[in-house]
């Protein structure tokens, strides 16, 4: 998929975008995320045409509507179920799938990880920012324990999904984080997902300035990103700070973060996204339990896995093989039949 | 298998026979096989399965009891029949649980060896009625099924428990020697489905043919019986259930509309053996998703059809419940999508295995705001497969959802079908849209996803891939024409009508009503679903009796045929029968203002000719 046809006209951010006025915030996160996609999309060296994008309900599904695509705007976490037929039906196609937290991991849950574990060709976004934006500021699926909303006046007690930990439990092949916060970082991210053959997820620190304002703040502002990102790199040790802080796992199987000046060089973890066992994965995206401790970001977890259009592909080409393609004639007498003349 | 030493065989021209037993001894597939060898000697029949929605219940226990009902005959026949004339009972609780069906005088072959005490007492029982003189109304064959099993099977090496799974055979070799139906039908299906297995394969061959010899050479009957072939139209013939003949019927709307199908589904009774027959149709091209959940084999279709496949979703009352939003997104994109629903006894769970027609309300009104849906019904198993026809044509041409009603009834029971020719088939093929249709302020040329067709109000299906087409669609409601997101009162007032107007559109359509009349009539039958038969069955009674009444049935709900009205008004009295509490009876009733009357049933079991037939009298002597 990395080859780009010649025959594919060049194209612009400006082509990218349809007439439709962007309707988010003034502030909001989504804007920066928009324009990642829109500038990315020309590199990729794919058709307008060929392109749909499908989004369920809340305030990042309105993402089609500003993308000069095809698109669907559908209902409230059915997302990635609207994808995974168009992906099987339409195999020639390029499908994204755009959400928010409340969106795909609390109504719209089960749908993500089946579409997750059956490794549907979808590039899944999941911006998320903590709490429900269009129903104006409730608690969501990733809101910490403590969350005062309207809906949790003392506090939400709800234990928070971890997204990447649900995305490698669901048998992801491919694992990301991003932020709004770093155009480059989200281009490179969303670039490797459409590269990836298979249902890539990828989640967006986006911030909700009118009901959240800040959540990744002690991440993502610029001053506090070299201390507070940990930028997994396929084949460096997992190091931040500027090298003064790096990753290690203990005797007893944990991953912690160590000074490096502390420890041997080859003690440090280093980073390889292909393990086929998401183990060692699954830890590093359990080394912050929010967005105020050191957080990875980047490519946590890329395998190669039958993709799932192919292999119904592969059965139909078998089907017809076997039994020769479908005659209705033939499939009608198919059972015992008797003649009355 | 027959000598000059068989007792005298007597015709009959119909005859009902109804197989009961524990929901482990193998009815419905005694049933089956039954009715395949008598489909094979050319008679019409027409089958009811009934069994427990247990996979097993308690064996033994009244509960568990499974039985199978068939009528054949020697005529065209439209129901499994109202009361059977034998009952085979392979344990005193099928006998306990189906006695009352049985007419009286009828006969009663039970497998005696079942009838110990345990067994009488799990079913109830505190004498043995083989022996206590309860059934002198009936004719009662006693046979020993279980003990001469296993001594038939004793040479092969089977075990004797395994030996005695193979009873059903020998209640079939009986019957099938009593009732002289071909015996190479079901030698030839042993060995088609136990090949491998080759001793269940020899159990069961032992097992039938010890029940025939056992009919011929115990001189408990003093005569065999026979049903003449059904004087049917040329053609061939094969025996089919309905949810079969739906799959076919989806396959050749495929084929017929030239484009693939996408079926999404959840597994869920009676519906699933639509999902099992497509999945088994790959080399048509065909593409099925067995869903996370309902509402997920909802959206794939969906997704599916966005792509340009016929998407469909199979399921039952539950599960269109759960589809409903969906449902009506998918009407909001004006895209094609069959929703088929076999449905059952409700609400909620309510009775998983046996039938009721109580969606139809569902189907009507089961989703938020004005969201209007075009509904064929299914009325005989064989029909399921132009009913399917019929709702994959009116989603392409009309650009919509399309629910498509069938039930339990119909989706198990079985019964002869002239294979139609393939070539004679409808066309139902459809465009995809390939150029721009408007132009904007500028004079540019544009694609309006909104735009109408003038005469089915449908609108272009542009399919991702298509240059210039691009566009969004989603359930946000779009402004007429462009489909840009419009919160515009007018506007959404508008596309509402337009909504409603082009289902509407789809009764200019339909045939005109074909109204079954032997002469002038007072009384009118309104029917849909599979009471059908029913009504056909009493009307057939009533006319042999010089009565006369008038009978319309309705394939398609919504819209109702133009002319309804008219033909409805002509009448005094508007019978409408269904196996619900008065659904379709609500709904002509506040359309036409005619004081229709409802006749309903809503016990899992379809209604007998004999129960409409008594109704119509009722009425015509009022």
């Amino acid at each position: 998929m990395t080859d780009t046809t010649i025959d594919v006209p060049e194209t612009t951010k400006a082509d990218w975008s349809s007439d439709q006025e962007v309707r988010w915030c003034p502030g909001c996160g989504d804007y920066s995320i928009l324009t990642a996609v829109q500038m990315m999309m020309p590199d990729l060296g794919v058709r307008r045409e060929d392109t749909v994008f499908i989004s369920g309900i809340g305030c990042a599904a309105r993402f089609p509507y500003y993308m000069n695509t095809y698109g669907m705007h559908g209902i409230h976490g059915r997302a990635p179920a609207i994808a995974t037929g168009l992906a099987l039906a339409r195999p020639d196609l390029d499908v994204w799938v755009v959400g928010g937290d409340g969106d795909m991991l609390s109504i719209g849950g089960n749908h993500l990880i089946h579409a997750l574990r059956r490794n549907v060709n979808l590039k899944i976004l999941l911006f998320n920012n903590q709490i429900y934006g269009l129903t104006k500021g409730q608690y969501s699926p990733t809101s910490e324990i403590g969350k005062i909303t309207k809906s949790s006046p003392i506090g939400s007690i709800d234990e928070p999904f971890n997204p990447i930990s649900v995305a490698l439990g669901a048998e992801a092949t491919f694992v990301a984080r991003t932020h709004d916060m770093d155009r480059k970082h989200m281009m490179e991210t969303f670039r490797r997902a459409w590269e990836h053959k298979g249902a890539a997820f990828v989640e967006v620190y986006q911030n909700c300035n009118v009901f959240n304002d800040g959540a990744f703040g002690a991440i993502t502002k610029k001053d506090k990103r070299a201390s507070m990102l940990i930028d997994l790199t396929h084949g460096e040790p997992i190091t931040f700070d500027d090298g003064a802080k790096g990753v290690t796992m203990g005797a007893d199987g944990r991953l912690r973060i160590v000074e490096t000046a502390d420890v041997n060089a080859s003690d440090l973890l280093v980073h390889d996204e292909t393990r086929e066992d998401p183990s060692l994965a699954f830890a590093l995206s359990r080394i912050a339990s929010g967005p105020f401790m050191p957080t990875p970001v980047g490519v946590f977890r890329s395998v190669d896995r039958p993709e799932y259009a192919t292999e119904v592909s592969r059965q139909l080409a078998y089907a017809q093989e076997t039994s020769g393609p479908g005659d209705l004639h033939a499939l009608l007498h198919s059972r015992p039949t008797w003649e009355v003349t | 298998m027959t000598d000059t030493a068989s007792p005298e065989t007597r015709e009959l021209d119909a005859l009902v026979i109804r197989f009961a037993g524990d929901s482990g001894d193998g009815m419905q597939l005694t049933g089956e096989r039954f009715s395949s060898a008598s489909a094979l000697l050319g008679n019409d029949l027409a089958t009811l399965p009934d069994f427990p929605a247990e996979i097993r219940a308690p064996a033994g226990t009244v509960l568990g009891v499974s039985a199978f009902q068939i009528q054949v005959a020697d005529h065209d026949i439209m129901t499994p029949g109202d009361a059977p004339n034998v009952l085979v009972a392979m344990n005193p609780a099928a006998l306990k649980s189906e006695l009352h069906r049985l007419e009286i005088g009828g006969t009663i072959i039970a497998n005696e060896d079942a009838f110990e005490d345990r067994n009488l007492a799990k079913a109830g029982y505190d004498e043995n009625p083989l022996t206590d003189g309860s059934l002198a109304n009936y004719t009662l064959f006693t046979v020993p099924m279980t003990s001469i099993t296993k001594r038939a099977c004793e040479d092969l090496g089977v075990k004797p428990r395994d030996a005695e799974r193979s009873k059903n055979f020998f209640a079939l070799g009986l019957v099938s020697w009593l009732y002289n139906r071909p015996v190479e039908p079901t030698m030839d299906w042993i060995d088609k489905k136990f090949g491998s297995r080759e001793l269940v394969a020899a159990a069961n061959v032992a097992a039938f043919k010890a029940g025939h010899a056992f009919g011929e050479t115990a001189e408990l009957f003093d005569s065999r019986y026979a049903v003449r072939a059904a004087p049917h139209a040329p053609g061939t013939y094969t025996n089919i259930d309905g949810n079969t003949a739906l799959s076919w019927g989806l396959v050749a709307a495929g084929r017929q509309a030239k484009l693939p199908l996408f079926l999404g589904s959840y597994p869920i009774t009676p519906a699933s053996d639509i999902l099992h027959e497509l999945s088994a149709r790959k080399n048509f091209g065909v593409r099925t998703l067995q869903a996370e959940d309902e509402i997920a084999a909802v959206c794939s279709a969906i997704g599916a059809s966005f792509g340009g496949h016929i998407g469909l979703t199979t399921t039952s009352g539950p599960g269109v419940a759960l589809k409903s939003e969906a449902i009506g997104l998918a009407l909001s994109l004006e895209l094609p999508l069959v929703i088929i629903d076999i449905q059952r006894g409700g609400p909620s769970t309510g009775l998983p295995t046996k039938t009721e027609a109580s969606d139809l309300m569902l189907a009507m009104y089961g989703r938020h705001g004005d969201a209007p849906l075009p509904i064929v019904a299914a009325y005989r198993p064989s029909q399921c497969f132009d009913a399917a026809i019929e709702a994959v044509r009116i989603a392409l041409k009309y650009r919509t959802p399309v629910i498509l009603l069938s039930d339990g009834y119909l989706a198990n029971g079985s019964e002869p079908w002239k294979l139609p020719d393939v070539d004679s088939l409808p066309d139902i093929s459809t465009t995809f849209a390939t150029e721009t249709n408007a132009t904007d302020d500028d004079g540019n040329p544009v694609f309006e996803p909104y735009l109408r067709d003038d005469d089915t109000l449908a609108r272009p299906w542009a399919i991702p891939g298509t240059a210039e087409l691009m566009h969004r669609i989603g359930g946000l409601e779009k402004q007429s024409g462009s489909g840009n997101i419009s919160y515009d009162p007018a506007n959404h007032e508008e596309m509402t009508r337009i909504r409603q107007a082009k289902v509407d559109r789809i009764a200019e359509d339909l045939d005109p009503i074909e109204v079954d009349t032997a002469g002038p009539a007072d009384v009118l039958v309104l029917s849909w679903g599979s009471t059908w038969g029913a009504c056909k069955g009493a009307l057939r009674r009533l006319r042999a009796e010089g009565r006369s009444a008038d009978h319309v049935h309705l394939v398609h709900l919504n819209p109702f045929p133009n002319d309804l009205g008219e033909i409805l008004r002509r009448y005094e009295t508007v019978l409408v029968p269904e196996m619900n509490t008065g659904q379709l009876v609500d709904l002509v009733r506040a359309k036409y203002l005619v004081d229709a009357k409802s006749i309903t049933k809503v016990r899992g079991v379809p209604f007998t000719a004999g129960e409409i037939k008594n109704v119509i009298m009722e009425a015509l002597d009022d």
